[in-house]
């Protein structure tokens, strides 16, 4: 899953991101990306477009967690997630699949590899493939 | 009472209308209006047309509630449900009255000359005001109290008397039941002085036994009101204008009357169907049995006009029962009328008084509980049968805390020892287990049993008293059954083992409040704290919670002092954007910027400043519906700029991001207007300063009103004020948006400082009890024991916290700093407000705006991208340089 290493690009300093917060940033080719700092010091990046607005505001969202139920005998384990500053919709910021469409149609957003590297945010120009649709679908 | 042919008395078997019969209703009044309604609801395709014949111009309004009418004085606000004159088969005329019946020709002929045929007719006349004869009784300045041209008429007359004699007018009330209370009232509400005439020897003489007639007297004359009982007024005199002037009494004494009310009765409206040659009773009244039929098999009759076992009702309860009746039978059912057991509760007069039952225990070997106090006000008796163990009625002054739930036990077991429940202290408790009887009936307006409402609970998925209203109807016409709806509900739902989950979210099993509590308790001042000590371990929370957590640290920072700034870097990780970034986010992305005007004051000075604020980013600019101007289309990037200038200019920050108070909406008052009696203007200034910033479960807005023509909406506000010439009437609870209410009047005729500190006790209970989200109206509903005991707990500070309370708020005011001086002065704080965190210098290239009516707004996908721009400033320099050709410019 991991891009290989030198294809990630730098982004901003840690430093500049506030924890559970995001930031909006551009990569090479111009597209927009949402870059979030998690309580754990982690990083994810997804697209800065919200697919159910329109709007380019992903980097606004609230950061959360959500507790994933395992399947059969399997424990839940907990995902951080994004909710869209517009609408509300949810999100799991590891996969970009859908948690809580708010009754509407599930609009994945696409994620990006990232990682910290000597105190400076990396991300992969390229998303990673787009997740399943539903849970128990086909391969991606 | 002989009738000729079919006889009254024999219930006639069900027989459904056959298509295309033509009813007609004589009576636009709540009967007439139930009438139709219930016809329409129970039979919604039908093959029938239905006619309503008022005389009154009015459509058919709330006369339980004319009084309010002082409040808002718009009659449509009395409207009952108008919906029902949408449907083709129903007409309602208005206006014109009937005024001749023929029965063998099967029509109605009204004053203007308009003939009704009709297959079937219903007469729902109701009642005309009855006045003693008196000399000088019909002199100009002499009234009735039943219809809303009245109330009309009464309070155009106190105005134009009071402007003419200079003086305040001397009003005398005669009649000291429910309704002369009522409009004493409503004398006092004008400006009056009042004066209660009785010729009984006590108040609510009907209702009440002596003990509580005389409770009842001295809480009116602490109310200011004088009292006179056991005198009746013999005669009038007229002023030298030739108006009403004064009043003579039985015993000899005169007193200025400037303005009388006559309050002393209703009789039937039976003429129509006595020159027709219906049966009428031996006091008035169209004889009916108990399917409502009259003397004659094609005509009905319903309510106060119907005579029913030798009685006219004067109440609401059974004329609503009777138009349910009829329509069941024009519908082939055999329902039938009967006398239900019906209690009377004083309103509108800001006294409590209620009594049900046998009150002066006339049942042989009845016997009476009583408790009394004088000092505090207080009568409450109970009336048992001969062992103590049946209720047998009740009578209550004072606190009618028991009487809803007590009302229904009439006749039945009380299960609970009689002294015990009317104690002082902790009455209600002896009967808390007590459950009450399925057929017990809870709504006598609609008549409503507990079961019906248990079925809506267990069966309807109803959850909420709301839910209970909108499903069963009941507390929904007079609400004095709300409380015991509200402990039905909660019995059934702890019996089924239903748990309505309160909690937030999967990160809090605890409600709002609960956590609200925990966290003023533990002291916690961060997320990370509050996730540890009270989350349920599964995270670090989500879009619900974390913004709730945020404004529970707000609140209790700045009512205890220790005030974090809800949108620093402490808070701000749990913000919603439009919190964090002090601004509302717009569909595509960008933000508004409305700075607070308090009561919609602004100097053109500032104006001038925000003009060009506005020229100079191309924003669009409008008035919102806050007293407030906005300008919308900033990006995120822009607000430190825009708002640093802002700020020099003097504006602070409106909130209009936040879960927080969001204006204080006022009209002219009497610095201007020349019908103002308080300066609402002023207030709203003082209103808005004391609450700005304050974060609360759900926004709060205020209005002040000037007078009682009520230009600033103030009973459609959380919290409202309207000036009388008394002080100010604080209003509660209001709220427009999607479910509308209106505001319950808390208190009236407030000083300055004590309106202040009942906003400030509401205010604050609101923000430690109300769930997520939950707007004042929809907590002050379901408040427990409903807006009594918030009364109590309020205004006469029931808790002893009130000054706890004020002080909390005062700590508030104290500690205020505008958020967004503060954020332009911080240089971290600034550098958050960026566009992109690795490449400032650019923004959002795909944003795209048109020109409408000479300003911006965000293009959509429909509009040819040849007339976009990719900035507002870009769209306005375009329209002001008016050129020919469009220049597409971009990053």
């Amino acid at each position: 899953m991991t891009a290989p290493a030198d294809a990630l690009v730098p982004i901003c300093p840690l430093e500049s991101l506030a924890p559970e917060r995001g930031a909006a940033a551009l990569l090479p080719d111009g597209t927009q990306i949402a870059v979030f700092l998690l309580d754990d010091g982690s990083v994810r990046a997804v697209q800065q477009h919200d697919p159910y607005s329109g709007a380019n505001i992903l980097s606004r969202g609230l950061v959360g967690t959500h507790l994933l139920a395992g399947e059969g005998e399997e424990p839940g384990r907990i995902v951080p997630t994004l909710s869209s500053p517009m609408y509300k919709q949810s999100w799991d910021l590891d996969t970009g699949a859908v948690l809580d469409s708010g009754g509407g149609e599930k609009l994945p957003i696409a994620v990006f590899a990232a990682e910290v590297r000597d105190g400076v945010v990396h991300v992969d120009p390229a998303p990673r493939p787009e997740p399943a649709p539903t849970p128990r679908g086909g391969t991606a | 009472m002989t009738a000729t042919g079919h006889s009254p008395l024999a219930p006639a078997a069900g027989t459904s209308i056959p298509p295309g019969t033509r009813i007609v209703v004589i009576g636009g009044g709540m009967t007439g209006h139930r009438f139709a309604a219930r016809m329409q609801a129970q039979d919604p395709t039908g093959d029938w047309s239905l006619t309503v014949i008022g005389e009154e111009t009015q459509q058919p309004y709330d006369r339980v509630h004319l009084s309010d009418w002082f409040g808002h004085r718009r009659a449509e606000m009395l409207h009952l449900a108008t919906g029902v004159w949408d449907d083709p088969r129903i007409t309602l005329v208005t206006g014109d009255a009937a005024e001749s019946l023929d029965r063998a020709a099967h029509t109605v002929t009204c004053a203007s000359g308009t003939v009704h045929e009709y297959d079937r007719l219903v007469l729902a006349t109701g009642s005309w005001a009855w006045a003693p004869r008196a000399e000088g009784k019909d002199l100009p300045g002499s009234f009735s109290y039943r219809t809303v041209e009245d109330v009309e008429s009464l309070a155009a007359w106190v105005a134009e008397r009071g402007e003419r004699l200079g003086r305040p007018v001397s009003g005398v009330v005669v009649g000291g039941g429910v309704l002369g209370l009522e409009a004493a009232a409503a004398l006092q509400g004008l400006g009056a002085e009042a004066t209660v005439v009785e010729f009984a020897d006590r108040l609510m003489a009907v209702q009440l036994d002596d003990g509580g007639g005389e409770m009842l007297r001295l809480l009116i004359e602490d109310k200011g009101i004088e009292v006179r009982t056991g005198v009746g007024a013999t005669a009038f005199r007229p002023a030298e204008d030739g108006a009403m002037g004064t009043a003579e009494l039985t015993d000899g004494s005169e007193i200025p009357a400037d303005v009388v009310v006559f309050s002393t009765g209703i009789r039937p409206r039976d003429r129509i169907g006595r020159e027709a040659g219906l049966a009428v009773g031996e006091r008035g009244g169209i004889v009916v049995g108990e399917s409502c039929q009259t003397s004659d098999p094609d005509i009905w009759a319903i309510g106060e006009c119907a005579s029913f076992d030798g009685v006219c009702a004067g109440l609401i309860a059974p004329g609503n029962d009777m138009a349910d009746v009829v329509v069941d039978r024009f519908l082939g059912g055999t329902r039938t009328h009967q006398r239900a057991e019906d209690g009377t509760k004083l309103k509108g007069v800001g006294v409590d008084a209620a009594a049900f039952g046998d009150v002066n225990a006339m049942t042989p070997d009845a016997l009476e509980v009583s408790f009394v106090d004088p000092v505090h006000r207080q009568y409450r008796k109970l009336v048992m049968s001969d062992d103590a163990t049946t209720l047998l009625g009740g009578v209550f002054v004072g606190d009618i805390s028991l009487y809803s739930q007590l009302r229904p036990l009439t006749g039945r077991a009380l299960g609970a020892d009689p002294s015990a429940v009317i104690a002082p202290e902790g009455g209600g408790d002896a009967l808390a287990g007590a459950e009450l009887p399925d057929d017990a009936v809870v709504c006598s307006c609609n008549n409503i049993a507990a079961g019906t409402i248990r079925h809506a609970v267990n069966e309807e998925g109803c959850h909420t008293v709301g839910a209970i209203k909108e499903c069963t109807t009941a507390g929904t016409v007079c609400g004095s059954c709300v409380p015991t709806l509200t402990k039905l509900l909660n019995q059934e739902l702890a019996k089924a083992g239903i748990e309505v989950s309160r909690a937030l979210c999967e990160h809090f099993d605890h409600s709002r409040a609960e956590l609200y509590k925990l966290v003023e308790e533990g002291g916690q001042e961060t997320f990370t704290e509050v996730v540890a000590a009270h989350g349920t371990g599964a995270g670090r929370g989500c879009a619900v919670c974390r913004p709730t957590v945020a404004s529970i640290l707000s609140s209790l920072g700045a009512l205890t002092g220790r005030r974090h700034n809800p949108v620093g870097r402490q808070l701000g990780s749990l913000q919603d954007t439009n919190d964090h970034v002090m601004a509302n986010i717009q569909k595509d992305g960008t933000y508004s910027v409305i700075p607070a005007m308090p009561a919609g004051e602004v100097t053109p000075e500032k104006l001038l400043v925000f003009a060009q604020v506005a020229k100079d980013y191309g924003l669009y600019v409008k008035v919102n519906g806050a007293q407030r101007i906005g300008m919308f289309g900033a990006r995120l990037e822009q607000l430190p700029e825009i708002w640093e200038r802002l700020v020099e200019a003097g504006f602070e920050s409106g909130h209009a991001y936040g879960k927080s108070l969001r204006m204080v909406k006022s009209c002219l008052g009497t610095n201007w207007c020349r019908y103002g009696v308080g300066d609402s203007t002023s207030m709203a200034v003082h209103l808005e300063r004391r609450y700005r910033g304050l974060r609360s479960p759900h926004k709060i807005k205020i209005g002040v009103s000037g007078c009682a023509r009520e230009c600033a909406e103030a009973q459609a506000k959380d919290v409202g004020v309207i000036a009388t010439h008394r002080g100010w009437n604080l209003y509660v609870g209001g709220n427009g948006g999607a479910q509308p209410a209106h505001g319950k009047l808390l208190v009236e005729d407030l000083d300055d400082e004590t309106l202040q500190r009942c906003i400030d006790r509401f205010l604050i209970l609101y923000i430690r009890e109300a769930d997520k989200l939950q707007r004042t109206a929809r907590w002050v509903e379901e408040y427990p024991g409903g807006i009594d005991e918030l009364r109590r707990v309020v205004v006469e500070d029931s808790l002893g916290i009130g000054e706890e309370l004020e002080a909390a708020m005062q700590r508030h005011t104290d500690t205020y700093v505008d958020e967004w001086a503060e954020a332009v002065q911080d240089p971290e704080r600034r550098a958050k407000f960026v566009s992109f965190i690795n490449a400032p210098d650019l923004h959002d290239k795909t944003l795209r705006y048109v020109l409408e009516r000479e300003q911006v707004r965000p293009a959509r996908p429909e509009d040819d991208p040849a007339t976009t721009f990719p900035t507002p400033l870009a769209a306005k320099e375009h329209a002001l340089a008016g050129a020919a050709h469009i220049s597409q410019e971009d990053q």
